[in-house]
């Protein structure tokens, strides 16, 4: 049974035991523009949250995703070389780009829940 | 002032809208220890006539090539360029333009600069390339900053004959850059053993070909020990003009090329503007510096041309950016591609021919002059000879008598006392019969 | 009546439909498609040259086998591909520019000229300096000019750019540090959110941390909170005075001197040299190190996007650092100190060498040129014309566009998007429009620190008409705008030579050299 948590910075974490998929919002991939590239991390590298975990470029833009979670990479989303417009296409499911294992759970708490990331992005401009 | 329109009346009416009682009100925010009341003390406006004459003036004080017979290289080269190539890079709409960023007004520059990177790209057998760097040697420090985020190691071995100018900038750039260089002593006979300091730490190799001196050498076994080191190959190319005959660096296994574009379509002018090559394997684009223009369609569906990956550059990666360029050499670039329109496959390979051809020439006829001795087995247009006087004291009399008969290697050498004897001598197809025939008399008196 | 030609043909212009009739070429009158080069290739040559006697190739068997794959095309046909290419070109002879931060003046005929006289084109940098004399005279005549309109000591003339001029600057501020002693403890470097990508981008390839320095209200340095940031780390502040915004920094002295005290040095980016040239000097504000844009305020062309030149000016401070070669005078004659170690000689200790040679001489000829044909009064007027062209820009614009700060600017004025609120219009489909009225846009989205910027830079030669059509043009399109045509701006520009190119495409699947087309099978 797994459950979705934000970031304000506008990353979606899926949670499934001690293992997460990571990928953008809805928001973030409309903000960006059509995406032209991601730059995406090597499997097996740790990573500590706030880490910069990827790039994600349009043509006027380049956006850093952080980590919002410590762990390891274990996947990354191969799909995203050849066809980066998925992340337009689909950002919450098959536009995602790193799967992790946790080393800890307890930052979890401090991510957004559904409703409180649907009220952050109300409020921005 | 003739080139500014504004009349009196038009400030009046300009500063009665704004609602300024005189151009100083405008200039209130600048701090008062900063205003002044004078003029600053230079001379005051010239006509042309006037600033002509002072120019000309100038410029009479100076030698130029074409007037003696001309034997100077060490990375610049005196080619003929023909008629068309100034006419044309003169058009208002090339001359004054802008960088193409809105491209539907563009596509003049968008399109040449397109043209440029595939001509770039088929003269060094290299799958891709920008468009163009500030020069060679900029280019090359480039080279070796991406070379080091390609393979995340730090240290470049260079070689010793590399140009000692671009050597200088490459160190300049790694000290910033916190990277290690290992650099090589000059060798000048083409037999330097670099492939002996390539160890796990590098992250590629900088080898100029044909190299300062001249030297001719089949790179292929270097680029093997890199890549066997998982190290790139660097090759420099400071003579354009030898792709027309010498290998290209891409099939003798290259990852990067970068080179002086100067011998097409630009003059000397005194070492500047330039304009800087910079081709690598496609794999490598999205670590490439400078502008990349690409071919896309517009909402009619047809083909144009926009810069692009622009995410790379400063204006948008700001700190992370792959350089902090901004400008590329525009009208150089442009330079450079029409001369190569108008040479075209066959006057290209020809031109090459006849370049290398005069060169053998003119090194048999001062190779017969006693005491000279070749000290390059190989060259393309540019060879090396030793003398039996001081470097130093040829060239300056040699200019005494009318010729300039090249660079001696101790002025980008000063201090390497087993230089001081050689002279680096460029020929291309400027040079005639009576030039080299004159060349061997004079160096003939000099040396006697 | 008599003498009528019976045979009347219609002479008005009548009924003109036809603005979708197709060609057979695809030309449309005067504006005429281009195929690549590569899609010339006649075989022909454009160039004779005889084929030399037979040589004996002494090049070590390293001998090119294959072809380079170059078209061939007669001289007539090269002429024709770029004359046809340059007619899609916008340029500033055809009209005007307002990019801001680019400072799009006329670029003189003259300037040209005197760069081609063969005694300035046609020398080599490395010939001996005895055979150089004037071009030495003449670096050194540009270097004069420099100095004195900026109050400062010493310049570096070799930096090939702008942006290779902020790194010589920011190296010579480094190589300064490190002599101090504290070099290694200063690693940041101060930066306005609002300034040019190019400054973080310097600093960061030198390995310093940038630190961005929030704006006021008003659109300058926020002074409070650039004194909170400073400390016995901060190697520098990279300023751009008028702002990117095009306001002086009014504080800057104040900003000069607290920075000083703390130890660090002041860069100052000098692109809008062009509101204060003649007028101020930045050695007055206490500039330590600036580049100067010769194909901005000097009026070099800008040729497509390049080549530029960004020579340094220097305080005594940073003066001994200054890169390879320096120019000397030993006994009535110029010479080079190419070296370090002929640097030392003469009392300096360079960082080292930005470049190969000398310089973008070819750019101080042009730039010499201009100087002498204004003169220090000609230059103050320039400077005096470009801040009051700008001022009258924003005075005519300010009720109809959204200015984004109370004047007076300097030459040039900002605008954002708010007057474009809920008019599903935004700034690009704005300046696509301009476009269509024959207008290069003004500078987009430039600087970041308002949303949707415009920012505007007549400079100071336009004519009073060309810029009340201008403001006229603008006014028109702002009223279009908030009236909700959205058509003239969505679709925009209709009238270009190109509609809207597809840039994602461009960036998804990058095309960045021709391919011969595949052969057709041979089966078939």
């Amino acid at each position: 049974m797994s459950t979705i948590k934000y970031t304000e910075e506008h990353e979606w974490v899926e949670i499934d035991g001690d293992s997460a998929t990571i990928g953008i919002t809805e928001y973030a991939q409309e903000q960006l523009g059509d995406v032209v590239f991601v730059e995406l991390p090597d499997a097996g590298r740790a990573v500590a949250k706030g880490d910069e975990v990827a790039v994600v470029e349009s043509v006027k833009a380049a956006s850093e995703v952080y980590a919002p979670v410590s762990g390891e990479i274990t996947e990354v989303n191969s799909v995203l070389d050849g066809a980066p417009a998925t992340v337009n296409e689909d950002a919450i499911g098959a536009g995602w780009f790193v799967k992790m294992k946790l080393s800890d759970t307890a930052e979890l708490e401090e991510l957004l829940d559904e409703a409180a990331y649907q009220a952050f992005v109300a409020g921005l401009d | 002032m003739r080139y500014l329109p504004l009349t009196d009346t038009d400030r009046q009416a300009m500063l009665g809208r704004i609602g300024a009682a005189n151009i100083d009100e405008l200039f209130r925010d600048v701090p008062k220890a900063a205003r002044r009341d004078e003029l600053i003390d230079l001379p005051r406006r010239k006509g042309e006539l006037e600033v002509e004459r002072a120019l000309s003036a100038l410029a009479s004080k100076n030698v130029p090539a074409g007037s003696v017979p001309f034997f100077v290289g060490a990375g610049a080269y005196r080619h003929h360029v023909p008629a068309t190539v100034d006419h044309l890079i003169q058009r208002s709409e090339f001359l004054t333009s802008y960088t193409p960023y809105q491209p539907e007004i563009a596509q003049g520059t968008l399109q040449y600069l397109f043209e440029f990177q595939t001509q770039v790209a088929m003269l060094t057998g290299m799958e891709v390339a920008n468009a163009s760097m500030y020069d060679g040697s900029t280019g090359c420090a480039e080279a070796v900053l991406m070379a080091h985020r390609i393979t995340k190691k730090k240290k470049a071995v260079l070689s010793g004959a590399l140009h000692p100018h671009y050597r200088a900038v490459v160190e300049n750039l790694s000290e910033f850059a916190r990277d290690d260089l290992d650099l090589g002593e000059p060798v000048t006979d083409g037999t330097e053993d670099i492939i002996a300091r390539i160890d796990d730490d590098t992250s590629c190799v900088v080898i100029q070909n044909p190299d300062f001196f001249g030297n001719v050498r089949d790179l292929q076994p270097i680029a093997d020990a890199a890549h066997a080191k998982k190290a790139l190959l660097i090759v420099v190319v400071t003579e354009i003009m030898s792709l027309g005959l010498v290998t290209p660096p891409g099939e003798m296994g290259a990852d990067i090329v970068v080179g002086e574009g100067q011998s097409l379509g630009n003059p000397l002018n005194f070492g500047g503007p330039y304009v800087g090559l910079f081709a690598a394997r496609q794999k490598f684009v999205r670590q490439m510096p400078g502008r990349l223009c690409g071919e896309t369609e517009d909402a009619e569906g047809k083909r144009g041309f926009v810069l692009t990956l622009s995410t790379r550059e400063q204006h948008i990666r700001r700190e992370k950016a792959t350089s902090n360029i901004c400008t590329n050499s525009g009208l150089c670039c442009l330079a450079f591609t029409i001369h190569l329109s108008l040479l075209g496959e066959e006057g290209y390979g020809r031109l090459a021919r006849i370049n290398h051809a005069n060169a053998v020439k003119l090194a048999d006829q001062l190779d017969a002059v006693d005491g000279v001795e070749i000290v390059t087995p190989t060259f393309f247009n540019e060879f090396t000879i030793r003398t039996p006087r001081n470097a130093l004291q040829v060239i300056d009399e040699l200019a005494d008598k009318g010729i300039l008969g090249g660079v001696r290697a101790s002025r980008l050498w000063p201090g390497q006392s087993d230089l001081d004897d050689l002279i680096v001598i460029a020929s291309t197809e400027v040079n005639t019969d009576e030039d080299r025939a004159a060349y061997a008399s004079a160096l003939k008196e000099v040396l006697s | 009546m008599s003498g009528m030609n019976s045979q009347g043909r219609p002479t008005g212009v009548g009924e003109v439909g036809g603005a979708e009739r197709k060609t057979f070429t695809g030309n449309r009158g005067l504006a005429q498609e281009e195929l690549l080069i590569f899609e010339r290739d006649s075989g022909a040559c454009g160039v004779d040259f005889d084929e030399p006697d037979a040589f004996e190739c002494r090049l070590g068997g390293n001998r090119r086998k294959g072809r380079v794959g170059l078209p061939g095309l007669s001289e007539p046909d090269v002429m024709r591909h770029y004359v046809r290419l340059s007619q899609k070109n916008y340029s500033i002879d055809a009209g005007l520019y307002p990019l801001g931060s680019c400072t799009m003046k006329h670029n003189p005929r003259l300037n040209e000229k005197m760069a081609r006289l063969p005694g300035f084109a046609d020398v080599h940098p490395l010939q001996p300096t005895k055979t150089v004399q004037g071009a030495l005279e003449l670096i050194e005549l540009v270097a004069h000019w420099l100095k004195t309109l900026t109050g400062m000591p010493a310049v570096a003339m070799s930096p090939k750019a702008g942006a290779h001029g902020e790194l010589c600057g920011m190296m010579a501020i480094h190589a300064a540090l490190e002599a101090r002693g504290d070099g290694a403890s200063r690693t940041r470097v101060l930066v306005p959110e609002s300034a040019h990508g190019t400054n973080p981008a310097t600093a960061a390839l030198l390995g310093y941390s940038v630190d961005a320095i929030p704006a006021t209200e008003d659109g300058r340095v926020d002074v409070a909170a650039f004194k909170a940031k400073l400390g016995p780390d901060v190697a520098a502040i990279m300023l751009t005075n008028p702002n990117t915004c095009g306001l002086f920094e009014k504080d800057i002295r104040e900003i000069a001197d607290a920075l000083h005290e703390a130890g660090g040095y002041f860069y100052c980016d000098g692109a809008n040299f062009n509101a204060i040239v003649g007028r101020v000097r930045p050695g007055d504000l206490g500039v330590d190190a600036m580049h100067i844009n010769l194909h901005k305020t000097f009026s070099t062309p800008h040729g497509g996007g390049g080549p530029g030149a960004g020579p340094v000016v220097l305080s005594e401070a940073l003066a001994p650092y200054a890169p390879l070669p320096w120019i000397v005078e030993r006994k009535g004659r110029l010479k080079f100190a190419e070296t370090s170690e002929q640097v030392e000689a003469v009392g300096g200790d360079s960082f080292g060498r930005m470049t190969a040679f000398h310089g973008q001489m070819g750019m101080f000829v042009r730039a010499a040129a201009y100087m002498m044909s204004h003169g220090s009064d000609g230059l103050k007027q320039a400077a005096e014309d470009a801040v009051l062209s700008a001022n009258y820009v924003l005075a005519s614009l300010k009720d109809v566009m959204s200015a984004s700060f109370e004047g007076p600017c300097m030459h040039e004025a900002l605008f954002d998007d708010r007057f474009l609120k809920d008019t599903g219009i935004e700034t690009l489909d704005f300046a696509k429009a301009m476009i269509d009225e024959g207008y290069h846009p003004m500078t987009m989205y430039f600087p970041l620190v308002v949303h949707g910027a415009m920012l505007i830079e007549p400079t100071e030669s336009e004519s009073k008409d060309s810029v009340d059509l201008f403001i006229a043009t603008l006014a028109d399109l702002a009223a279009s705008a908030k009236a909700k045509e959205t058509d003239r701006f969505s679709g925009a520009p209709y009238l270009a030579p190109m509609r809207r190119l597809d840039e994602t495409k461009a960036a998804r699947k990058p095309v960045l050299t021709w391919t011969p087309p595949a052969p057709a099978q041979a089966a078939e």
